[in-house]
């Protein structure tokens, strides 16, 4: 232990997710040793992330004003919608540059052990999104896991009424690997999800 | 397959050990409670990545330490894996194979297979059908590691459907929710039977894949523990196995999956009501059992203390030669079970385990040791392990 507000940030540090209490004492102390100005200017990005930063009132992702740089993006196409998780998720798929339409972000997955239902999640904001008959595609981009993959199945049933394409990201093996490296599971649902191959 | 090499740093009650073991049998005496079950738990542990004692990992890790350590090098046909298993109760355990490390645990199963007869085993015959379903399931994964994983996957679905379930009664309504949106209510969202439904699908979909395996799995081992039965009480009535299923009457044969889906979704909008208003999923495979039966009669409850022995032992012995069949021959582990035995279901055993490549036996006194077993030979007193021949 540690006196007073030394042992204090190392406890506020190792409350961050993926830091243990060997990495919270190394940043503590690392802090310890910087620069004020350095420290000063952490210690204001933490405060001014709290302040501003907003929920776009469209999709749900982080926004430094009413509404995000994509939903106010007139070049992006309207008529296609990606379904995430998290705004992390956004920035996954930006990062690919094959992606051109909107998204929205539901704030998680249906979990009832976490007391997560579909009333929780940005899913009412969706359908209003859906409405107006402008989207034609919906694309489901929940994580690969069983909350996600429910959650995709419940979107799936809810706009089932709708006159849309609904389609799921495909599962299977990573690009540039070994087929032999690939688990048993992954393998099994690069089967399933098998494609002609047009030549 | 036989293991070489065990080493243990704070697993149980042993701080460190260190063992090299030889194919053949191999004894482990000395008095209760110094030590010699927590050496082939051990063995077993790396086999399934669980104890056949208890069902959590904390009382596996010596009492002061974080963590324990279980090393075993097992040969197979003359290669070696060594495979290292570092057990972190309350988080993910962490393995490596030949000193590299696997990205999951998971992966360092079937390195090592042994088939383990306790005392325990007795359960498997009088006691509850989880007993039963644990006996299957576990065989599976040592059979094909890949149902560690469908096993994982259909108890998260359970256990999401189970909380699903229990919140029913009283729908939550979160501050989110404002004025009502007509498409939105009327699409049943909101509703708890709207996710229901998914969930229903998720469960049938990973519910039929491990009764598939189970009934499979039944089937393969029908004639083995009626043989192995038999060997053991000649005089006895005929073993028997059937697989009771909550999805209703399930012929035998091949097994084909979309029919098990649909009897399976069948049944679950049958027990809809009764689910909700108990709060708990009550069809699926963790609610099937395997009925043992002798002669006309059902084991449980009508068997002989003898005859429930002789009926555990004949499931492991099935167990054993199912597992022989597909590639390598398992460790046999005999924890403390002679002593349970009479005379002659003593002898029996003795004989069919003999020809093992490797038959680990614990026991409190020599005696307990049958003669025609004779091999190897540790002390263990007080947490200390020495070979005597």
């Amino acid at each position: 232990m540690y006196e007073g507000v030394v042992q204090s940030l190392i406890d506020e540090l190792g409350m961050l997710p993926g830091i243990g209490p060997k990495s919270a004492q190394r940043i503590a102390f690392h802090l310890l040793a910087a620069d004020p100005a350095d420290v000063k200017r952490l210690a204001h990005a933490l405060l001014e992330v709290k302040e501003k930063v907003r929920f776009c009132r469209i999709c749900g992702n982080v926004a430094a004003e009413d509404e995000c740089r994509i939903c106010r993006d007139q070049r992006r196409d309207p008529h296609v919608i990606c379904v995430v998780e998290e705004p992390k998720d956004v920035v996954a798929i930006e990062r690919t540059r094959e992606f051109r339409g909107r998204y929205h972000v539901l704030g998680g997955a249906i979990s009832p052990i976490d007391g997560v239902g579909p009333d929780d999640l940005r899913i009412r904001e969706l359908m209003t999104r859906l409405a107006d008959g402008q989207v034609t595609e919906l694309i489901l981009a929940t994580d690969p896991n069983l909350e996600g993959e429910a959650t995709a199945t419940y979107l799936a049933r809810l706009v089932k009424p709708m006159d849309l394409t609904v389609t799921r990201l495909a599962s299977g093996l990573p690009v540039g690997g070994d087929l032999e490296y690939a688990d048993e599971v992954t393998l099994g649902r690069a089967f399933e999800g098998r494609r002609l191959l047009d030549v | 397959m036989h293991v070489a090499q065990l080493s243990l740093t704070d697993f149980r009650s042993y701080a460190a050990v260190e063992l090299s073991l030889t194919p053949g049998v191999t004894a482990f005496v000395g008095p209760n409670g110094h030590g010699k079950t927590n050496l082939v738990e051990a063995l077993g542990y790396v086999a399934t990545h669980a104890s056949h004692r208890v069902a959590t990992d904390a009382p596996l890790v010596r009492h002061g330490a974080t963590r324990a350590v279980i090393r075993c090098l097992v040969t197979r046909d003359d290669r070696q894996a060594l495979v290292e298993l570092e057990l972190n109760p309350g988080r993910a355990n962490r393995a490596r194979i030949n000193r590299a490390p696997v990205s999951r645990a998971r992966d360092a199963l079937g390195l090592l297979r042994t088939v383990l007869f306790a005392p325990e085993d007795l359960a498997l015959v009088k006691g509850d059908p989880g007993e039963r379903r644990r006996f299957l399931d576990d065989l599976l994964v040592a059979r094909a590691p890949r149902f560690a994983g469908v096993r994982a996957d259909y108890e998260r679905v359970l256990k999401q459907r189970n909380a699903l379930l229990r919140t029913g009664a009283k729908p939550r309504r979160s501050e989110r929710r404002r004025d009502s949106d007509a498409a939105f209510t009327a699409a049943g969202a909101g509703d708890v039977l709207g996710t229901l439904d998914v969930w229903d699908s998720h469960l049938v979909r990973h519910g039929a894949e491990l009764l598939a395996a189970r009934l499979e799995l039944v089937d393969a081992l029908r004639p083995l523990v009626a043989k192995a039965y038999a060997n053991l009480a000649p005089a006895s009535g005929a073993a028997a196995l059937d697989y009771r299923s909550t999805a209703g009457e399930l012929s035998t044969g091949p097994v084909d999956r979309p029919v098990l889906e649909e009897r399976l979704r069948t049944a679950l909008g049958e027990a809809r009501q009764a689910e909700l208003d108990r709060g708990i999923t009550l069809v699926g495979p963790h609610r099937d059992d395997l009925v043992l039966g002798l002669g006309e009669l059902p084991a449980r409850g009508y068997a002989s203390h003898g005859e429930s022995w002789s009926f555990a032992l004949a499931l492991r012995l099935a167990a054993y030669d199912l597992l022989r069949a597909d590639g390598g021959d398992p460790v046999l582990i005999l924890d403390d079970v002679f002593a349970e035995l009479d005379g002659q279901r003593r002898r029996r055993l003795a004989e069919i385990v003999a020809p093992a490549e490797q038959v680990l036996i614990t026991a409190a006194v020599p005696d307990d040791v049958p003669s025609d077993l004779s091999g190897s030979w540790f002390d263990v007193v007080d947490g200390s392990v020495s070979r005597v021949r």
